[in-house]
């Protein structure tokens, strides 16, 4: 133990590792049947594998790599498994050349692969130096027609499948609708602004009091309203952000969430702005777009169909809106004339709100963590 | 949500990633034409004792697969290997030699602490402190969990976590290990002329030091006393850490990054001629080479460039602080830079990389975004005598 004790002040630096790691890059183009691909692997890591250096002098040759060609292959198409519906495709080695990267010398494997039937979905098994160095990754390109996927394999994620051709953009645009959908509702802030918004939507304001709006088409039709320019507000910013027209500073727009959502809700309970509640929709939406914009550029965009996964993710997070005005429209319009909606629901309601954003508020401006959120 | 900086590093990353992989095709394969023709040296070569431990340790190992620690002692062959050359790729090794009791619910102490090492290497920080806080609890002699973890303390900043664990470090640890310990984590922390001091004397009041220690101590007085702005200590310092055995990267690097603030250029291409295999380095040669105005410098920018390409292209976050200051002085792009520094500052607090951010948002005409630093360094009271003048430059720029 002693030996070792004092070399761990110098190693934790970054600087100290700032050395490229182990990578294999894979390059497979799948045309009906047939696999074609090309694989570059560095002749340090095969020779940590199978022994390149025959006569142990530190520098490996032409010579040494061409005399070892065969397993070369062998090894490698050993640790790549493609296949489809579970029955593996028939590899062979076509030919090997060299390549320089950045990093030192390569080995070019050129391979063939033939399946059994035409892919729809490919899936890949790579385990290349798996047993050997565990940080070792193979950087994964893969076209078929004008499509190209990619993927970071290594032992950690050995097993990736590939929809192909026309599945697969159908695929992405589900990915991506998904995530919209999913992300109102789990980002808590978006339905509390809604919810502020419309609690009222359902009430009339006599002589200072909230009271149930007689007929339901005046609820519905304001409702409509507000989230129909919520909706146009967002979409807005969203396809600006995500396209990288525009960028505003994270803690700016989040706070202007929170206080978006302090706003309406103090607004139910000292009403100044109830009347222009789908101006305040459309204004403070096109912040909250911007906040949808951050969670989708922590996806990326799918570099193929910008504007298909941009759509996908907006329409998804519009359905995801529309599904909470479902529930809630209804329950407000059957509730609208008791004491319970007026006095719990959207008083107590507003205030817990009010409270639970102002938290909100204060912890992204100062930057401190009181709640979750 | 997490901040902006992260989604733009990921925009870019993947307009990175579209770049990149067009650059990987565009590569083309050839034959060479000749047998002999050397296509990759080897980085431990034939002769080295390094190579000989390495070998003999792997053999030992093989006699007896199932023991803890012959497996412990090879995976420390390779970490050292890896600190030596800044060669990631032995982490990797390591990993693979402990991978037996690397997912056990219960690997014995030593593996534990071994594992750290690595996990705090690949910049995986609370895992590596999950680790340390385990095999302390089943050993809290272990003096080489304490010095790990207060390693891992103090670059996150967290300076009074940092003295304690070196202060547990006093009870089994010898002592100069211990207080060079403390009087590092104690320079940082407003003590700097004080601690330099005491760890001089107790370097001197100590005979017969072992080499790597010697390294290793002259190594932090030689960072105390350039932070102090002591340019004569410092570079003897660093005369002593260099004479006491083979440098390695780090000690290179922090050397480097002295000689260059001294504008001492030339020495950097001296002493770096021969050191392209690390990112690090090379950054610094390619800085002295631009500095000096030699052709060679555009060759290594662009040697860097596809580098850090291709350690994007693998979705690694490991070389921010190395990337912000290649596109900060060597592509002079502060703005990019100055969007890697606040990331990195978010990962790690040494005193580069608070230097980096705040020359990046000086650079980058926008002091406000120092604030993160300039707070941080109150509260700390570091001193550096660079970080000193970067803040009288901001303060100047935001008038």
């Amino acid at each position: 133990m002693k030996h070792a004790l004092f070399f761990l002040l110098a190693l934790l630096s970054a600087t100290a590792y700032a050395h490229k790691p182990s990578d294999s890059y894979l390059a497979l183009s799948v045309t009906g049947q047939d696999v074609t691909g090309r694989w570059d692997i560095a002749l340090r890591d095969l020779d940590y594998a199978i022994g390149l250096d025959r006569d142990d002098d530190g520098a490996i040759t032409w010579g040494e790599v061409r005399a070892r060609h065969n397993e070369i292959a062998a090894y490698a198409l050993a640790h790549l498994r493609i296949s489809t519906g579970d029955v593996a495709c028939a590899t062979q080695p076509v030919f090997q050349q060299i390549d320089s990267h950045s990093d030192g010398a390569y080995s070019v494997l050129d391979f063939r692969a033939r399946c059994h039937s035409e892919p729809q979905l490919l899936e890949i098994g790579y385990r290349l130096f798996a047993e050997i160095d565990p940080q070792h990754r193979g950087l994964l390109r893969l076209a078929s027609g004008d499509t190209t996927q990619s993927a970071i394999l290594g032992p950690a994620q050995p097993q990736e499948q590939f929809a192909l051709g026309a599945e697969n953009r159908l695929g992405q645009f589900v990915d991506y609708f998904r995530d919209g959908a999913r992300h109102i509702w789990i980002g808590y802030d978006h339905i509390l602004f809604l919810i502020a918004l419309l609690l009222p939507s359902v009430l009339q304001r006599r002589n200072g009091r909230w009271y149930g709006v007689g007929d339901a088409r005046t609820a519905v039709t304001d409702t409509l309203k507000i989230v129909t320019a919520f909706t146009l507000a967002h979409s807005i910013t969203l396809s600006l952000a995500a396209l990288d027209v525009v960028h505003l500073p994270a803690r700016l727009v989040e706070s202007a969430i929170a206080a978006s959502v302090v706003l309406a809700a103090v607004d139910n309970l000292y009403p100044r702005f109830h009347r222009h509640r789908w101006q305040m929709a459309f204004l403070f939406g096109l912040m909250h777009g911007f906040g949808f914009a951050a969670v989708l550029g922590d996806l990326g965009l799918a570099p193929s169909a910008r504007a298909l996964s941009l759509a996908a993710f907006n329409l998804g997070v519009e359905a995801g809106q529309l599904a909470i005005v479902a529930i809630f429209l209804p329950l407000a319009l059957w509730a609208r004339h008791t004491w319970f909606y007026a006095r719990p629901v959207m008083m107590a309601g507003s205030w817990s709100v009010a409270v639970v954003a102002g938290l909100w508020l204060t912890q992204r401006v100062f930057k401190l963590q009181l709640i979750p959120g | 949500m997490k901040t902006t900086r992260s989604h733009l590093l990921l925009l870019f990353s993947a307009a990175l990633i579209a770049c990149c992989v067009s650059l990987e095709v565009a590569a083309t394969p050839y034959t060479p034409d000749d047998e002999s023709a050397v296509l990759e040296r080897l980085p431990l070569r034939p002769g080295d004792t390094a190579l000989a431990e390495i070998r003999a340790a792997q053999r030992a190992l093989a006699e007896q697969p199932s023991d803890a620690t012959r497996a412990r002692q090879l995976a420390q062959l390779y970490i050292r290997q890896a600190r030596l050359d800044a060669d990631p790729r032995y982490l990797g090794y390591a990993e693979a030699v402990l991978a037996p009791w690397w997912n056990a619910p219960r690997p014995p102490v030593d593996i534990l602490v071994t594992r750290a090492i690595i996990l705090q290497a690949n910049h995986r920080f609370d895992a590596a402190l999950a680790d340390l806080a385990d095999a302390l609890q089943r050993d809290p002699a272990n003096t080489q969990a304490w010095l790990t973890r207060a390693t891992i303390e103090q670059a996150q900043g967290d300076y009074a976590s940092a003295r304690q664990s070196c202060l547990a470090l006093l009870r089994d640890a010898r002592d100069i290990v211990a207080y060079a310990c403390l009087a590092s984590v104690a320079s940082l922390n407003g003590e700097a002329e004080r601690s330099y001091a005491v760890l001089r004397r107790v370097v001197q009041d100590t005979a017969g030091l072992q080499p790597d220690l010697e390294q290793w101590v002259q190594g932090l007085l030689a960072e105390m006393a350039a932070r102090r702005g002591d340019a004569t200590a410092a570079d003897a310092h660093f005369r002593q850490a260099f004479a006491a055995g083979r440098a390695d990267s780090y000690l290179l690097a922090s050397y480097a990054d002295f000689l260059l603030d001294q504008g001492r250029a030339a020495d950097v291409v001296a002493l770096l001629r021969q050191q392209t295999r690390a990112d690090a380095l090379l950054l610094r040669l390619a800085l002295a080479e631009q500095a000096l105005n030699l052709p060679t410098a555009a060759e290594h920018i662009a040697a860097l460039r596809s580098r850090f390409d291709a350690s994007r292209l693998r979705g690694d976050v490991l070389h921010r602080r190395e990337e912000a200051r290649f596109h900060l002085e060597l592509l002079h792009d502060p703005k990019t830079a100055l969007t890697l520094a606040a990331d990195n500052w978010q990962a790690q607090r040494e005193p580069a990389d608070a230097r980096l951010l705040l020359a990046a948002a000086l650079r980058a005409g926008t002091p406000a975004s120092a604030q993160p630093v300039r707070e941080w360094l109150a509260r700390t009271r570091l001193e550096d005598v660079q970080l000193a003048r970067l803040l009288k430059d901001l303060a100047a720029e935001a008038l």
